[in-house]
């Protein structure tokens, strides 16, 4: 057997396919490609691509939606839960948060990275355990390695300038926050911890209680509709919570302490910003 | 030792006396009626003693008028003005749930002899 140099076809590159495909796309189809030997190729995901380079808010200004962004953001590390009380003697519960002093490795601007935010680090990491694009990263930046890079979108960094650092004091007692984190994974779930499903009958020769139940019809339209709500994979997934309210924050003790409870296990990253829709 | 110490240290009462489920304790809590305060007296047995750290709370018993009253305290609400042991109780158990079940005479607690 001999074993032929060429590859069976060429892979254009994507510049390519996505002029060619633009041009034809009238016809529906690219012309001049044999579409089966293409791996991957799909009009529709073409379509879809040019559309969001092209997007433009549409409609009078007044109406455009503007992206809800955040003008001061801070990455902390979940402790865990306690209670205080307050001056009127009640009980509030609170999330206490650890924010180590952030210093920012980049500022990602408007001009060259097409949107604003700036990446931050905090803590310590030994230099041998960085890898080299890490250590070169922070080289240029001059910033000491930290644990983590985590990039904080902001609406305005025209005043952030990279080794400035910032505490918890960006915060204040009595602010409005959203806090976002991974959530606890829960595996695989079923029915009703995932979807919030009643279940089966409890008794009177049931089977299966945690059931979902049927899925559907039967001969009409003798398939499963797509998204149905089915067991499967829970957590683990980035979810905010919105309109916090901060109880207290110390830049001295490295405190933040938010009003109830805030998603993530103990031990994980959350960032926490102004709130959007406050 | 909680990873909350820090916020938790600065909540805690370390101003009461020692007590146990069994003691006669008096509670003195404050009270506030519109801008006036005052304190109440509520005397009683502990019946339970529960949780740990700045959650931990005490219920105590008495009777009232015929009718038995329970009041769960948490320990270290800045509402309680004072605590006072009045007697020490002997018992076997932690719980004194027992004394719901009992009138009169047998839902006392024994007093402990040194």
């Amino acid at each position: 057997m001999v074993i032929s140099p060429e590859p069976r076809y060429r892979l254009p590159s994507a510049h390519l396919i996505y002029l060619d495909a633009r041009t034809d796309v009238r016809q529906g189809r690219p012309q001049g490609w044999n579409r089966s030997a293409q791996p991957n190729f799909s009009l529709r995901r073409l379509r879809r691509a040019e559309r969001s380079r092209e997007r433009r808010p549409i409609g009078p200004i007044w109406k455009r939606k503007t992206p809800d962004m955040a003008n001061k953001a801070i990455v902390a590390i979940k402790v865990g839960m306690t209670q205080l009380w307050d001056e009127d003697n009640r009980v509030v519960p609170v999330t206490m948060l650890q924010v180590e002093p952030c210093r920012v490795v980049q500022v990602k601007t408007d001009e060259r990275d097409g949107y604003t935010a700036v990446q931050v680090t905090f803590g310590q990491r030994e230099a041998t355990k960085l890898s080299k694009p890490e250590a070169g990263h922070f080289d240029a930046a001059g910033v000491e390695p930290g644990q983590r890079l985590v990039e904080l979108r902001l609406d305005d960094v025209s005043e952030i300038e990279v080794g400035q650092e910032f505490a918890a004091d960006v915060l204040e007692a009595g602010e409005k926050v959203d806090v976002t984190a991974v959530s606890k994974g829960k595996g695989f779930a079923g029915v009703m911890k995932r979807h919030n499903f009643a279940g089966l009958k409890a008794s009177h020769g049931v089977r299966g209680h945690r059931a979902p139940g049927s899925i559907g019809a039967c001969a009409t339209p003798s398939r499963v509709f797509k998204g149905k709500k089915m067991p499967g994979r829970m957590g683990a997934e980035k979810v905010t919570t919105l309109n916090l309210t901060v109880v207290q924050a110390d830049a001295e003790r490295e405190i933040l302490l938010i009003r109830g409870s805030v998603p993530g296990p103990k031990g994980g990253v959350v960032v926490v910003r102004d709130a959007v829709k406050g | 030792m909680h990873s909350t110490d820090v916020v938790d240290q600065t909540q805690l009462r370390s101003d009461h006396p020692q007590f146990g489920p069994g003691d006669t304790v008096k509670v003195h809590v404050r009270v506030v009626e519109g801008n006036r305060e005052r304190t109440q007296i509520f005397e009683g047995y502990v019946i339970a003693r529960r949780g740990s750290g700045i959650r931990e709370s005490f219920t105590v018993r008495k009777m009232s008028f015929g009718v038995g009253v329970e009041r769960t305290f948490p320990l270290h609400a800045p509402t309680l003005a004072k605590i006072e042991r009045t007697a020490v109780g002997d018992v076997r158990r932690s719980k004194l749930y027992y004394l719901r079940d009992r009138i009169g005479k047998s839902a006392r607690v024994k007093e402990k002899r040194y």
